[in-house]
């Protein structure tokens, strides 16, 4: 398959603003792309990095090997569309000089490139030094020396024969055409980022992650009224390896459908989406109105991803992200304050890098910094951003959170979001027992269509699927529902939190920002929430 | 050096189909060199240069393809990838809509590569950035921008006799200006091929313009309104529409242009007699590839003439399997093929807004998304410039809205269309729209 044909593809089951995943990887044999590079090679070619960059003049300087594997198998109805391997492999090489970055990467991995682009990267950033406002003030950092991480999997889905994968997609398309699906599209997707850091600080971090998304559409067209419907997967991205596909009892969350926990059961999965996309040809279309919104974690991810994640990014709120993702109302002074209300006592949003199974989930991060969790949002009151190492004193701060990432070696790292999740309830609630207290709601599961503007005021969000309920009891399926709120207002009519049984991780598997575009992973986990008295618009029209 | 001449490309090409044993193979050669450079709060953020020359191999036995790719250039190297491919394609599965590859064809050399855009550096952007950032602090104004450029060139060459080549070179500029009080904000995006075209100094000024005359918004009532829209937010809402002209996706049913009972709306008028839309890869404003992925010429094609749909892009599976003509959408190579244009009139601006009893004049649009893909609503948000009309003069800014509208419909209550000028990858006029849809009020500036 075509490198555009794979860009194209991600692009189909990927979420957020899409950013390509750099341009120039090749194709690769999948057993080759088993081999590694051995450590003591990149210590070496680190090096050459690091003191070309100090005998150009840098004052610090870090480097970044990177071999980035990805393959991606695609199915359509009876045929593989096409199966793609790829790795990037390259060196990328950050400096500052004269009190400004500059950064130049090279895919030629050889000590003589590698030390041009070094040298290189602190000709860029002396050119910038020039029209430079205040210099960058870099937090303090301890080196570790020679150090490893690696994701907990348990299967490295690289190592799993594509045959398999494709056996499996065939059975899911399958099963969706011989239950009435006009058309279906299955795919997997699996990331393995090989990421040596090195930096003048002393550090030297080997790092092997992980990350799996398989997922499937499935549309069903009514040819006598003209209509059509489709119905995605409900599963997650997740920072796992090929386990992610072997659901357990203890996985499954039943109810209107059923959702999955820690593993995935992609057969179970289509089956489901061939009833509910036939029930969504006949579903009533909404009636419009407040409503109290009871959202399933398999929805509320994107909720917290748009609402709480980018406004919480300091980038934004000091104006670096003003010309393409946006800024934020969580303006410094809010946060000075100490008791601006960003949602009501119920609502505490925390941040990590730590997570098991998460996209965000890493050892270090992409300057060096040892990774952790922190509060965002305590008992409803803005406590803290997401801060890098040039940021950190901005906020008074004398470390980084920790939470730098660049997409591939060819990329310069900046601030990107860790896992951001709003902590399950403390006392004990089921999704059943808060549905019976709603007389007038709508249950939404699974992510649709979103927008929100660039301060992070306004959104609306669509849904997968959308059930009424009457007087605590599902009465049937709607159409055509769409919620819009204020972020202030929607996190302070928070309601009720299910408890840590029901809690569950959505993502993102490609969230774009920054100029140039780039693309990162990141998890938000929750428990079903209700929150009361949303607006809610219906979205039909006619264009004849 | 990451942009080979026709002949340099040739040469190479020739001699790694050479090593070919397969029954069909396709070798493509793709070089670019990229430059950057972002600033925001007044000041340079973040620069970069990348360079990058890469071969494919592409082989085929019956309907089995395998690829393989590679970025070193020494003989061994070229066999290797020719060897990987094939071997890669024999394990393949079959693909039961493979098509054989094309034969020669005539392709007409590209217009799309500006000398002086490709021979941009650090220093010239700076410099570029630097007349921008002028312009934000002498006004005591805060800009955040992005200035990146590249040069690129694609050739692909084939065991049946068919080569291409295509190279172009783009820069693109944005600039978003804010005051100090964050009560105000303005914004322009420009695309060139030609650097020579590109003043940022003006463009910034045309922000800072915005950025002050903002300020200070007045919350009206959403609901529907008469729209101007300048050419970056028509661009915004209608850039994308294009992809839907697709024969496949409308005879299967699950598009736009598919026909209630079956067919498609091929030949129907579906837009509003003053809408006309082409797309034409020697336009010198919008030059594009002149050949698409899949070995076909890509020529002039008229999309909707006066309201009616007059061609849907039908690839050559496709065409095969109905027994149609196959024809490329725009768009058809990796340098962009000559995007969407728009026809419209002679009206500046200006002149829209003078003809305008009440409506709002809209910057741009942001976070554009698709809401029904039934009927191509989409929602978004005003943003950098959204202001009242009254008896044809600009009377006061608004607060920011929100939309849910389809261009469908938009395209269906056009009131007039000004003179088309290039935005991003589109030529598009200013317009004004009737009935234009806005379903809440957002704080955001």
């Amino acid at each position: 398959m075509k490198r555009k044909d794979f860009i194209y593809y991600t692009g189909l089951v990927g979420l957020g603003t899409i950013a390509a995943p750099s341009a120039f990887g090749r194709s690769i044999d999948p057993k080759e792309a088993l081999n590694r590079v051995d450590v003591a090679i990149k210590k070496e070619l680190a090096d050459v990095a690091l003191n070309a960059a100090r005998s150009k003049g840098a004052s610090y300087a870090d480097v970044r090997i990177g071999r980035y594997l990805q393959q991606f198998v695609a199915t359509r109805d009876k045929k593989v569309q096409g199966v793609a391997n790829t790795e990037n492999y390259g060196v990328g090489i950050r400096v500052l000089a004269n009190g400004a970055w500059g950064f130049a990467a090279t895919n030629t991995v050889t000590k003589e490139a590698i030390a041009k682009a070094a040298e290189q990267a602190v000709a860029i950033a002396k050119a910038n030094s020039k029209i430079q406002g205040e210099p960058v003030q870099l937090a303090k950092q301890k080196g570790y020396g020679e150090v490893s991480w690696k994701a907990p999997i348990e299967i490295n889905a690289f190592e799993v024969p594509v045959k398999e994968k494709v056996d499996l997609l065939m059975q899911v398309n399958d099963i969706a055409l011989t239950n009435g699906a006009s058309f279906v599209n299955a795919n997997i997707s699996a990331v393995n980022e090989q990421k040596y850091f090195a930096s003048t600080d002393g550090s030297y971090i080997d790092q092997d992650i992980h990350r799996i998304f398989p997922g499937f559409n499935v549309t069903r067209i009514d040819r006598a009224s003209g209509k059509f419907k489709t119905r995605g997967s409900l599963s997650a991205p997740m920072g796992m390896g090929y386990e992610y596909m072997n659901a357990r009892p203890q996985d499954r969350i039943q109810g209107v459908t059923t959702r999955y926990k820690e593993r995935y059961d992609i057969l179970e999965d289509v089956k489901n989406a061939t009833v509910d996309v036939q029930q969504k040809l006949t579903a009533k279309s909404v009636e419009p109105g407040k409503y109290d919104l009871v959202l399933d974690p398999s929805h509320l991810w994107l909720t917290i991803h748009e609402s709480v994640g980018h406004p919480t990014e300091l980038d934004r709120v000091l104006g670096y992200e003003a010309n393409y993702a946006g800024t934020s109302f969580l303006t410094l002074d809010k946060w000075k304050s100490g008791n601006f209300t960003f949602g009501n006592d119920k609502v505490n949003i925390v941040a990590d890098k730590l997570q098991k199974g998460s996209l965000g989930a890493v050892g270090w991060d992409d300057e060096g910094v040892k990774c952790k969790e922190w509060d965002l949002i305590r008992n409803g009151v803005l406590v803290d951003y997401q801060a890098i190492r040039d940021q950190a004193h901005i906020i008074g701060h004398s470390e980084s959170h920790g939470c730098c990432y660049s997409q591939g070696w060819d990329d310069v790292q900046f601030q990107r979001m860790p896992n951001v999740s709003l902590k399950p309830g403390k006392t004990k609630l089921s999704v059943d027992d808060m549905i019976k207290d709603v007389e007038k709601g709508i249950y939404i599961i699974g992510d649709g269509s979103y927008s929100i503007d660039q301060q992070r005021y306004n959104f609306q969000f669509g849904g997968e699927t959308f059930y009424e309920i009457k007087d605590g009891k599902i009465a049937g399926m709607l159409n055509d529902v769409a919620y819009q709120s204020n972020t202030q207002e929607f996190w302070n009519s928070c309601n009720a939190i299910c408890d840590e049984s029901d809690y569950r991780l959505g993502g993102s598997f490609n969230d774009g920002k920054g100029q140039p575009a780039q693309s990162s992973a990141v998890s938000h986990g929750s428990s079903t929430t209700r929150f009361n008295g949303v607006n809610v618009i219906n979205t039909a029209r006619s264009i004849g | 050096m990451a942009i080979l001449s026709k002949d340099d490309a040739q040469t190479i090409l020739r001699k790694v189909l050479a090593y070919s044993k397969a029954d069909e193979t396709e070798v493509s050669l793709t070089g670019q060199t990229a430059g950057n450079i972002r600033y925001a709060r007044n000041a340079v953020s973040t620069a970069g240069e990348i360079s990058n020359l890469s071969l494919g191999v592409t082989a085929s036995f019956g309907k089995k393809s395998g690829t393989a790719t590679i970025n070193e250039f020494d003989d061994a190297s070229l066999e290797k990838v020719v060897r990987r491919a094939e071997e890669l394609a024999r394990l393949a599965p079959e693909n039961p809509e493979y098509m054989p590859l094309m034969g020669a064809q005539n392709f007409r050399d590209s217009i799309g590569f500006v000398d002086s855009t490709s021979k941009m550096s650090p220093d010239s952007r700076a410099e570029m950035v630097a007349q921008s950032l002028k312009v934000s602090k002498e006004s005591k104004l805060e800009a955040a921008g992005f200035l990146d450029n590249s040069s690129g060139f694609r050739a692909v060459m084939n065991s049946k006799g068919m080569f291409a080549y295509n190279k172009s070179t783009n820069v693109n500029f944005s600039v978003t200006v804010r005051n100090q009080e964050g009560t105000g904000s303005g914004y322009v995006s420009e695309s060139f091929n030609d650097v020579s075209k590109l003043d940022t100094l003006k463009l910034t000024k045309i922000a800072a313009t915005k950025a002050t005359s903002s300020a200070g918004a007045k919350a009206i009532e959403p609901g529907r309104y008469t729209v101007i829209l300048e050419p970056l937010a028509a661009s915004d809402m209608l850039g994308g529409i294009i992809r839907g002209f697709d024969q496949r996706s409308a005879d299967e049913g699950r598009s736009f242009m598919s026909k209630k009972g079956g067919g498609t709306r091929l030949g129907e008028q579906l837009f509003d007699s003053k809408v006309t839309i082409y797309s034409d890869p020697m336009n010198p404003e919008l030059p594009g590839t002149t050949w698409s992925g899949d070995g076909m010429p890509i020529e002039k094609t008229v999309w909707v003439d006066k309201g009616v749909v007059k061609n849907l892009a039908v690839s050559r599976y496709w065409a095969e399997k109905k027994g149609l003509k196959p024809l490329p959408g725009p768009g058809g190579g990796r340098f962009g093929g000559g995007g969407m244009i728009m026809e419209g009139g002679t009206a500046s601006l200006e002149d829209l807004i003078s003809g305008t009893e009440k409506g709002i004049l809209v910057t741009r649009f942001w976070y554009i998304r698709m809401v029904d893909q039934q009927t191509l609503v989409q929602t978004g948000l005003t943003r950098d410039g959204t202001f009242y009309i009254e008896n044809g003069q600009v009377k006061f800014p608004i607060k920011n809205f929100r939309f849910n509208e389809s261009p469908i419909i938009m395209l269906n209550n056009v009131d007039e269309l000004g003179k088309p000028v290039r935005s991003g990858n589109v030529i598009i006029p200013p317009m004004r729209i009737r009935d234009f849809t806005f379903t809440s009020l957002s704080d955001a500036i």
